[in-house]
């Protein structure tokens, strides 16, 4: 390989993993990049690493959050899970054991009744030529997840479960507000009784009355329909609330990730820390110790050298500018990607 | 609804006056005119009388006398009345003339749109849905070459090649030499082979446009957020294009193509000369040349009334494939 080629080097390798039958999703080393386009012929010119190599599991009938400052690539991790990116650059995604990017095109869409998203705006993300009830039934139509005779009954539950009223399904979408809009979401995508489901900052564009609505609804569907959640958020506390487990990322890794209370009551990596210091605190007299990150994420066209986030750390040392930390499991379920932890021993390690 | 399309119709017809105004304004402002070619013609027969007397006996008769806004109104009292006079070039009645050779015209303009909405809908959406492929790249150049194509150029090769070098097709006219010996089938067959190259080079210079606004809007409507949850629905692609995309490209397709359907009367002045169709285009063409302002001020305001037509057409049908426009 050239000098100049470099930068469009990818590593692609990775240590595939067992299927272990308590996680419903696992997701090992994945990357996905993003091919930047220039000069006359549009040649590859370079990549925006989006995800670059992340590995975590969902147990089964649990929600992880994933948390991280806006770019950092979340949305693109749970799309790319669901194979909605194109294809992805490397590593492995097992649901239910097996790879998605294995399926063919039919076994694919066969799949999408298993495996569901709420995106994050409720309302770009609804045709608008087509009845609340056709949106809401069309897969199902399509995959046959009931016998015809009930479908009209089957549209109209999922509808109530959602807490929308059956007559409403022969408006159009814009005849809703933007809370009936997600809850049209959460019942397209309940529709196809899925087992997982990726919710994709379902609350960001919602009002915060609405917000704590749909979080309910989202909680209540989980305990009686058995569903797993990875719940991409920007708002903190909704991920405390929500998550069994919290996955941190930035720039395109993800940094730490274990128990909600692990996570929260004692982060370990610098940027969780950070990040956590600026949730705000309801008492006008506490006194807030936040972290205040200099500078701004970096591109992630062109990321740092070594560990990504050392140009913005307080706890920065050399190594951390050359050497790309490992992930380490610290405590049991508590995975951290830092230099400070290289001395101490992690789970497993001789 | 209604309400609006009569506002719309009631502002069409003040617009319809004032347009009707300017033509006959710019007809009687041109430098030279019908009376005076036949003056010139008839003083210059032996024995007639001159040219000046001549001149003041037709500019009586043919109503030049009066001043642009008398003759305006006096015009205006016929064409009321739905009368619009003799044509003084072809010495018939205007809507006679006009009965002759719309039909022609229609026929042409309705089979080429038909193939060209045949041809450049689905043309657009290969486009979009293979965007920067080689597809699309193929497609986007002969997209181009049709746009930028003029129609006398293009015309003028089509003959060059199919009539001079292959002898496919005759050069000129709607018919064959020996027409009159043809039975009824063999009649129509021969007018249908008269007709494939003025057709083609109709289709080929208008899928152009048609084309590029397919794919432009298809292209806004697949990267929407609807057609990525339909992705994540398990809808097949097909479904997704066609169901999902396609349907939102629709409203300004059917508007656009609602809005050119009159259109179809309004002839293709440049393609019927080149090709000596006695169509609608040709004909008025020799008309407004000669300075029949009978002729011409029909033919005129009949395409104004068309244009004002097509947009309401237009918004009308934009109202009908919206359901948001519809409630509203």
């Amino acid at each position: 390989m050239s000098e100049n080629k470099d930068h469009l080097y990818i590593d692609t390798s990775y240590t595939p993993v067992e299927y272990d039958p308590q996680y419903i999703l696992m997701v090992n080393n994945l990357k996905k990049y993003f091919p930047i386009k220039g000069g006359m012929f549009s040649r590859t010119v370079g990549y925006v690493k989006a995800v670059d190599g992340i590995t975590f599991n969902i147990k089964r009938g649990t929600t992880m959050g994933l948390v991280g400052e806006s770019g950092c690539g979340k949305t693109t991790t749970g799309r790319t899970i669901l194979r909605l990116s194109g294809e992805k650059t490397a590593g492995q995604v097992l649901f239910n054991g097996k790879e998605v990017y294995d399926f063919t095109d039919k076994e694919m869409r066969a799949m999408r009744t298993k495996m569901q998203i709420i995106f994050q705006d409720p309302f770009s993300s609804l045709q608008p030529r087509m009845p609340v009830g056709e949106i809401i039934g069309e897969a199902v139509r399509e995959h046959g997840v009931v016998p015809p005779a009930e479908y009209e009954d089957y549209i109209e539950k999922v509808m109530d479960d959602c807490g929308l009223q059956s007559f409403q399904k022969d408006r159009y979408p814009h005849e809703f507000s933007g809370g009936q809009r997600q809850r049209i979401c959460i019942a397209r995508a309940l529709a196809l009784n899925p087992e997982f489901v990726v919710c994709d900052d379902p609350v960001s564009a919602l009002d915060v009355s609405i917000q704590a609505q749909i979080i309910n609804l989202l909680n209540d569907l989980q305990e009686s329909r058995k569903l797993t959640y990875l719940f991409i958020s920007h708002d903190l506390s909704v991920v405390e609330h929500i998550s069994d487990s919290v996955g941190v990322m930035y720039l395109g890794d993800l940094v730490e990730y274990g128990e909600t209370k692990d996570i929260f009551g004692h982060p370990l990596h610098p940027y969780t820390e950070a990040l956590f210091s600026a949730i705000p605190i309801p008492d006008p007299n506490a006194k807030m110790n936040r972290i205040v990150l200099e500078g701004s994420i970096p591109s992630p066209a062109n990321p740092p050298k070594g560990c990504k986030f050392h140009t913005r750390c307080a706890k920065c040392m050399e190594i951390c500018k050359h050497e790309t930390p490992c992930q380490k499991e610290i405590e049991p379920g508590h995975f951290v990607v830092c230099h400070l932890y290289d001395n101490v021993k992690g789970i497993g390690e001789e | 609804m209604r309400k609006y399309v009569i506002k719309r119709l009631l502002l069409s017809v003040l617009i319809l006056v004032l347009v009707t105004l300017l033509i006959y304004g710019l007809m009687r402002a041109l430098p030279t005119s019908y009376i005076e070619a036949i003056a010139r013609q008839k003083s210059q027969q032996p024995g007639s009388r001159s040219y000046e007397e001549w001149m003041e006996l037709l500019t009586a008769s043919y109503g030049f006398d009066k001043g642009i806004l008398a003759g305006y109104l006096s015009w205006a009292k016929e064409a009321l009345k739905l009368n619009f006079g003799d044509s003084w070039f072809y010495t018939v009645p205007v809507t006679e003339k006009f009965n002759s050779v719309i039909w022609t015209s229609f026929t042409m303009s309705a089979i080429s749109m038909f193939f060209e909405i045949a041809i450049a809908i689905p043309l657009g959406i290969i486009a979009a849905t293979h965007q920067y492929q080689r597809a699309d790249n193929i497609i986007s150049v002969i997209a181009i070459a049709g746009i930028s194509l003029p129609t006398f150029f293009f015309a003028s090769l089509l003959k060059l090649v199919f009539s001079v070098k292959l002898g496919w097709f005759d050069l000129y006219g709607m018919i064959g030499r020996n027409y009159e010996q043809l039975d009824a089938f063999g009649k129509f067959l021969d007018k249908a082979h008269h007709m494939v190259l003025p057709i083609v080079t109709l289709v080929v210079i208008s899928i152009g446009g048609l084309m590029r606004y397919t794919r432009t809007n298809m292209l806004e409507v697949m990267n929407a957020d609807y057609i990525r949850t339909a992705r994540a629905k398990g809808v097949s692609e097909k479904k997704v294009i066609y169901h999902h995309a396609f349907r939102n490209t629709l409203i300004p397709l059917v508007t656009i193509i609602g809005g050119s359907l009159p259109g179809l009367f309004s002839g293709a002045q440049i393609t019927e000369t080149l090709y000596g169709i006695q169509g609608i285009g040709l004909t008025s063409f020799n008309a407004m040349v000669a300075g029949d302002i009978p002729f011409s001020m029909f033919y005129l305001t009949f395409m104004a009334v068309l244009t004002l037509l097509g947009n309401l057409i237009a918004d009308i049908l934009y109202a009908v494939v919206d359901p948001r426009v519809r409630i509203a």
